[in-house]
């Protein structure tokens, strides 16, 4: 934004200090400047409401747990044998008899829970998150929904604006417009910085200098970061697609000796499913199930998705489709990359997977990332004001 | 070199450190973490210098 400054004799830095470098003449300089201009307009408000909501999100573990809308296992001595599956199943169950099982999942630091959700129907977006105990398959809490009012309006302005997939496309959009602002950003660098120091702030001379100056310090400070985080929200925003072109692809081919048959009623044990699983990928844990009919299933299959234990590992899901009728485990193959890439996309967006080092360091770059948005909004505005006061002054001299 | 000396070593810094902390463990983290934080550090240090107003 700020670059539109250079073609203006509001103030003569631009023609003091630039001096064209050899390859990039001053239209290509002005092409940059109309580039990194709009496409940060466009995306700037929208840009600033992700860090705010954002901030929030990197500690949702921990203002959940302070807002007491999480569960906790109680503590028991170890080696407790776990209870079963499908006990602890039976137990959420109960509490509402009417709904069906969409998920049970399990996180990677809490092996104690099982994290249950139930619903109308295999996607339903009201469905019911219960807490069950993993070893005495007692339900511990109804956890809040999305983890309360506050974190709930956080996820969802951060997420989708309410609006669903077209509500996530369109602020994957936004990513994209964030990446041309940052690229442009970058090329703009250095016809302004040429004859600086790094990290030069003139602040003995007029305010918009010093914050134009604050402005390319901070953009080039947190450029890669901003670029990554960037670039993996807006993968991020494409979650559902990326499951549809697995639904219509893999799943496809590996539902295709159903074909023809109607959807049967999940009849097989689940702990069984789990049993299998976890013999035919052995030294891997259960992270989720997926239950008939959800995007991350078949309408004949239990997904029972494997993960293992390394950090990296542990994101790496490895689905084993197992019928949901015989118990059999029918086909087990690795994620498509474009699966990969969503789920390295996840870690590398959320800032969760460094302990709270990384994550303060994640709020610590939010912040800037925010100065930067502020600052090269006020520049735009101030460029702005002194146009709209030249071309004033130019009328006026004319009226006279 | 003087012009992107400092920020090709800044990102360097960075990706090193957002891709040390997804494939190591332990000790990994606490060295990516150190790795982030060189960025936040230099440009926390040239933002905020000289905020007294003393010219150089």
């Amino acid at each position: 934004m700020p670059t539109t400054l250079v073609f203006v004799n509001e103030n003569d830095y631009y023609l003091h200090s630039f001096t064209p470098p050899i390859p990039m003449t001053s239209s290509t300089v002005r092409r940059w400047a109309w580039i990194h201009k709009w496409s940060s307009l466009v995306c700037t408000l929208f840009m600033l409401l992700l860090c705010i909501t954002g901030l929030p999100l990197i500690y949702h573990h921990d203002i959940v747990h302070l807002l007491g809308n999480d569960a906790a296992a109680p503590r028991m001595a170890p080696g407790t044998p776990r209870a079963g599956v499908d006990e602890v199943i039976a137990a959420g169950r109960a509490m509402y008899p009417d709904k069906i099982m969409m998920y049970m999942s399990q996180e990677v630091d809490e092996p104690d829970i099982w994290n249950l959700t139930l619903g109308d129907n295999p996607t339903d977006p009201n469905y019911k998150p219960i807490a069950v105990d993993a070893r005495s398959a007692r339900v511990l809490a109804e956890p809040a929904f999305e983890g309360g009012a506050f974190m709930s309006l956080m996820f969802h302005l951060h997420v989708d604006l309410y609006a669903g997939v077209p509500g996530k496309l369109f602020l994957g959009l936004m990513g994209l417009l964030l990446l041309v602002a940052i690229v442009s950003g970058v090329v703009l660098y250095a016809p302004f910085m040429r004859k600086l120091d790094f990290g030069t702030v003139r602040r003995d001379r007029t305010r918009r200098l010093k914050w134009l100056d604050l402005h390319n310090l901070l953009g080039i400070v947190t450029l890669v970061w901003a670029l990554v985080v960037g670039a993996t929200g807006m993968i991020n925003t494409w979650a559902e697609l990326l499951l549809n072109v697995w639904q219509t692809t893999e799943v496809a081919e590996m539902l295709r000796p159903y074909q023809g048959m109607a959807p049967a009623p999940a009849t097989a044990s689940v702990q069984l499913a789990v049993a299998r699983a976890e013999a035919a990928e052995p030294g891997m844990k259960v992270a989720f199930v997926a239950f008939p009919g959800t995007p991350f299933s078949s309408t004949h299959h239990y997904g029972v998705f494997m993960r293992g234990d390394t950090a990296l590992t542990a994101r790496l899901y490895k689905p084993v489709l197992v019928d949901a009728q015989s118990g059999q485990v029918t086909d087990r193959r690795s994620l498509p990359w474009y699966l990969v890439a969503l789920l390295m996309s996840q870690p590398l967006h959320f800032g969760d997977y460094g302990g709270a080092p990384m994550q303060f360091l994640w709020a610590l770059f939010d912040v800037a990332t925010m100065i930067m948005l502020g600052s090269g909004l006020y520049l735009w505005a101030r460029r702005a004001r002194a146009a709209k006061a030249a071309a004033q002054a130019g009328a006026s001299l004319e009226a006279a | 070199m003087k012009l992107w000396g400092m920020p090709i070593l800044l990102g360097l810094l960075t990706a090193a450190g957002l891709a040390g902390a997804l494939v190591g463990e332990g000790g990994w983290d606490d060295l990516a973490a150190l790795a982030l934080a060189v960025p936040v550090a230099v440009g926390a240090w040239h933002a905020l210098r000289r905020l007294s107003g003393t010219k150089d």
